[in-house]
């Protein structure tokens, strides 16, 4: 039987610009599953995967690590260890199936927050100069079904925000509107070109949601209702979670190790709720910049440039921390204070999708990615 | 002069209040009226005035710091800090039972707050500037996530945003960076010069846990969103030299006192001993006062930057007007700021005269709080709002001072209009027409709330409606009543 994914990669090597997107609308749906996290707030990569083997490292941090109560740091190789918050992505690193990469950042040099993510979440090179997402730009690359792509949110984060079909779900405590309410309501927007898409989707994918649609909006609940959306064989293929609160500026230890503890749940949550799925899953997690290298006066980090990118997944060639390392003494750091970015998030984001849906690395990068070179990286995922 | 039209009524009601309640009476000149309601606006209603404010909060967390504090030191965690994370990990039973009394507490009060906050929207005689209430309140927004905002936030608005609506930016933006709610929350309250008395004798002893240390976060968002406004030309060495300007502006009550002056509960206080001594140099600008002068100097001068009147002029334009908002517009806004010397009033007429403020075919789409306010003002729903209301802003995606970062809230469609949460609001436009049972006709309603906005496909649905719950519930639905 013939790999369709392969023999899809072929066709698009083949036929090159002429049929691309086109090509791979008229297609079955692709297996493959790809999950956004984004987390927003800057979390502090230096203390998520600590690189306890710079010779600076220990000046700098050695007494800025998690409290005590969480556990040791779990090392993974001579360089880097990770948080003890981490547990359940330690565990799918050591099968192969979690990998990091250090010393990454947007191309944003700046610090503000609302600007970075912007910019995380565009692909773009600037702040405010795309106007629709990276994700959405994918998806019209992707053979998926009708309803490709959902955010477990209120609304539509940037990241999904644009052209294509997009859609956004999260659970809800209110009491359910009677379905007679619901009709006329549909009838009402049939005139109102933006109500009428937008009421269309959100009846759609209430439907999808089913009875997982209980429960409270924590990062593990979204997962796991994220996973049942990915799950389903019409369902999405892409889905973006958000975890918000990684702005660590005091009390970094206690709040961090919470934070992490959140985003492990959520992994966990994923690899169970997609089963046999999860082997052709991909998870990345990225944040919209770094934190400073030495701690402030108030036990917390400021405002950094270069951090940490979590990918996880059964189809993920991991079991390593992909760096090229900069290195931590004071002639080493960006602006005198961060970690000097050596790799390029839309590099990863591009590899990552490029490699796992099979499609042409030069055609994600020009289409997703724009006229900045953008050179995706390879090796990451199971072909 | 000018005839006020049908939609000039639904705009002034709509776009620049709170929604049309069925009792607003019509008035000859819309516009001037608006600008009126400054008079009658009342900067502390009953209702809110019966909350307890800062100084309260502070004094119910200094009393669970002493509480605390044994637990802290037993984990090494203590060494003065009154920073707690919101869900930091419990030791001990006993310590988790402290922290969720205060939590309780807190919460207590945040409930209350929000309540006087739907009140006072609810039923004000001054629409427009209670909606400039909850513009600035989200300008200078201060989330109720960690533990001490939660109790705190709320207080920010009633105290330092209430009483300088129609004043000069210039005392705003002093009562705002002065308050404990935003000292604490951008933690400027511990914030300690490397060079000032306490970070040099703290040097002296290097073995010690913790060394004090400068914190540039509020003296970074103070120039990126409550005066300058991001990409504005500022640089990193210009908010370090805030910061270190900053240095010594702290909260009575909430903070190590053993090494600093007493002062009452929640009160602002200058530290002398924490400032960072020296001239700062701000915009290329130096500054040579000493201590608390230094930093109020620069907020002074950027209260009327033209950068921060362009800024300020963008976003009221947008939230009046447009998302993408008029250059022409924005231009003479900004411009009227710096002219005035910075009275907010010099904008706000601008913005009232403004031809585009009035345009019926753009309107702009609700916010979750926008769209339930003027959903309970068109039911007629009046001072004590059930706690459930407060839930269900949560639902809807806009809880009340929470936005979860100091940028505040969106003020674009695209933020707001999307799917889910636009069957939340239908949902909930279910469960107030069944409160509001028979008693209302929503067929009469719609005019009286939408005129010269309410289209005849509006109307139809609504008269076709099975029963007057599901009519209301339509109206309250309806593309027009979704945007103001």
């Amino acid at each position: 039987m013939i790999d369709r994914r392969l023999f899809l990669g072929r066709a698009g090597l083949a036929t090159g610009l002429l049929l691309g997107p086109r090509l791979a609308l008229a297609a079955a749906p692709t297996d493959r599953r790809l999950v956004f996290i984004i987390l927003r707030g800057a979390m502090d990569g230096l203390a998520t995967v600590m690189p306890v083997g710079d010779p600076a490292y220990a000046a700098l941090r050695g007494n800025f690590g998690p409290p005590p109560a969480a556990g040791a740091p779990l090392p993974i190789g001579a360089m880097f260890a990770l948080h003890p918050a981490l547990a359940t992505t330690a565990a799918l690193y050591a099968k192969g199936e979690a990998l990091f990469v250090h010393a990454i950042a947007s191309p944003y040099r700046e610090r503000s927050h609302f600007d970075a993510q912007n910019v995380l979440e565009t692909g773009g090179t600037a702040a405010y100069a795309l106007k629709d997402g990276w994700l959405n730009r994918l998806l019209p690359l992707l053979p998926v079904a009708r309803e490709p792509a959902v955010a477990l949110s209120p609304t539509v984060p940037m990241a999904l925000r644009g052209s294509a079909p997009a859609t956004s779900y999260a659970p809800s405590q209110l009491p359910d509107a009677d379905a007679d309410l619901l009709a006329r309501v549909s009838a009402m927007y049939a005139g109102d070109s933006q109500l009428h898409a937008l009421w269309s989707q959100a009846l759609d994918a209430r439907t999808m949601a089913g009875a997982d649609a209980q429960g409270r909006s924590n990062p593990v609940t979204l997962a796991k209702l994220a996973a049942t959306f990915l799950a389903k064989p019409d369902g999405a293929r892409v889905a973006v979670i958000e975890i918000n609160g990684w702005d660590t500026h005091s009390a970094q230890a206690g709040r961090l190790n919470n934070q992490l503890k959140q985003l492990d749940g959520a992994i966990a949550a994923l690899h169970a709720g997609l089963g046999a799925d999860w082997a052709r899953t991909v998870v990345v997690a990225a944040t919209e910049f770094g934190r400073t290298v030495a701690p402030n006066g108030t036990g917390g980090t400021d405002h950094g440039t270069g951090g940490v990118a979590l990918v996880a997944g059964g189809a993920i060639k991991g079991g390593r921390v992909v760096a090229d390392w900069p290195g931590l003494a004071p002639g080493q750091l960006h602006d005198g204070r961060d970690l000097r970015p050596t790799a390029d998030l839309r590099a990863l984001f591009a590899g990552l999708a490029a490699e796992h849906f099979g499609l042409d690395p030069a055609l994600v990068a020009r289409t997703v990615f724009g006229s900045d070179p953008v050179r995706p990286m390879t090796g990451l995922v199971r072909v | 002069m000018v005839i006020a039209t049908p939609a000039a009524f639904a705009i002034a009601h709509n776009r620049f209040g709170l929604g049309t309640r069925a009792d607003d009476a019509a008035v000859a000149d819309p516009r001037a009226d608006l600008i009126r309601q400054f008079d009658r606006f009342d900067p502390r209603p009953a209702t809110i005035a019966a909350v307890p404010g800062s100084a309260v909060m502070a004094r119910q967390f200094r009393e669970y710091l002493a509480q605390i504090r044994p637990f802290l030191r037993a984990n090494g965690l203590g060494n003065g800090m009154a920073e707690m994370p919101a869900a930091a990990m419990p030791a001990r039973s006993t310590e988790a039972d402290i922290r969720r009394d205060l939590r309780r507490q807190y919460q207590d009060n945040y409930g209350g707050q929000a309540r006087a906050r739907i009140a006072a929207a609810l039923t004000t005689p001054a629409p427009f500037p209670e909606r400039l209430v909850h513009f600035w309140a989200n300008h200078f927004a201060v989330s109720a996530d960690k533990l001490q905002t939660i109790g705190l936030a709320g207080t920010l608005e009633i105290e330092a945003n209430r009483p300088h609506i129609g004043g000069r930016f210039v005392d705003l933006l002093l009562a705002v960076e002065r308050h404990p709610a935003m000292l604490l929350y951008l933690d400027q309250a511990q914030s300690i010069g490397p060079n000032s008395a306490i970070g040099v004798a703290a040097r002296a002893r290097p073995n010690a846990r913790r060394q004090p240390g400068l914190n540039e976060n509020l003296g970074r968002e103070i120039l990126e969103l409550h005066t300058l406004g991001v990409g504005s030309g500022y640089t990193q060495a210009d908010v370090q030299q805030l910061a270190q300007a900053l240095s010594g502006w702290s909260v009575g009550g909430f903070v190590r006192r053993q090494i600093g002056i007493e002062a009452p509960d929640g009160a602002f206080v200058f530290q002398p001993a924490w400032h960072e001594p020296g001239a700062r140099s701000l915009l290329g600008k130096r500054y040579d006062q000493p201590g608390e002068a230094q930093a109020r100097a620069m907020l002074a001068d950027l209260a009327v930057h033209p950068a921060t009147a362009r800024h300020l002029a963008t976003k009221l334009t947008r939230h009046f007007v447009a998302d993408v908002p008029p250059p022409a517009l924005v231009d003479r806004l900004a411009a009227a700021h710096v002219a005035s010397g910075g009275d907010l009033m010099a904008m706000y007429r601008l913005l009232v005269a403004a031809p585009e403020s009035w345009a019926v075919a753009t309107p702009k789409f609700k916010t979750p709080w926008d769209w339930t306010i003027s959903a309970l003002r068109a039911v007629g729903a009046g001072n004590a709002p059930d706690l459930r209301v407060v839930g269900a802003l949560g639902q809807l995606g806009q809880p009340i001072w929470r936005s979860g970062s100091p940028a505040g809230w969106d003020d674009i469609a695209a933020s707001w209009a999307a799917p889910d949460a636009l069957l939340r609001r239908v949902e909930t436009a279910g469960r107030i027409a069944a409160q509001a049972g028979d008693r209302i006709d929503a067929r009469a309603l719609a005019p009286k709330l939408l005129p010269g906005v309410l289209t005849a496909a509006t109307a139809q649905a609504i008269a076709r409606a099975d029963r007057p719950q599901q009519g209301l519930a339509l109206l309250l639905s309806s593309p027009e009543f979704l945007r103001r």
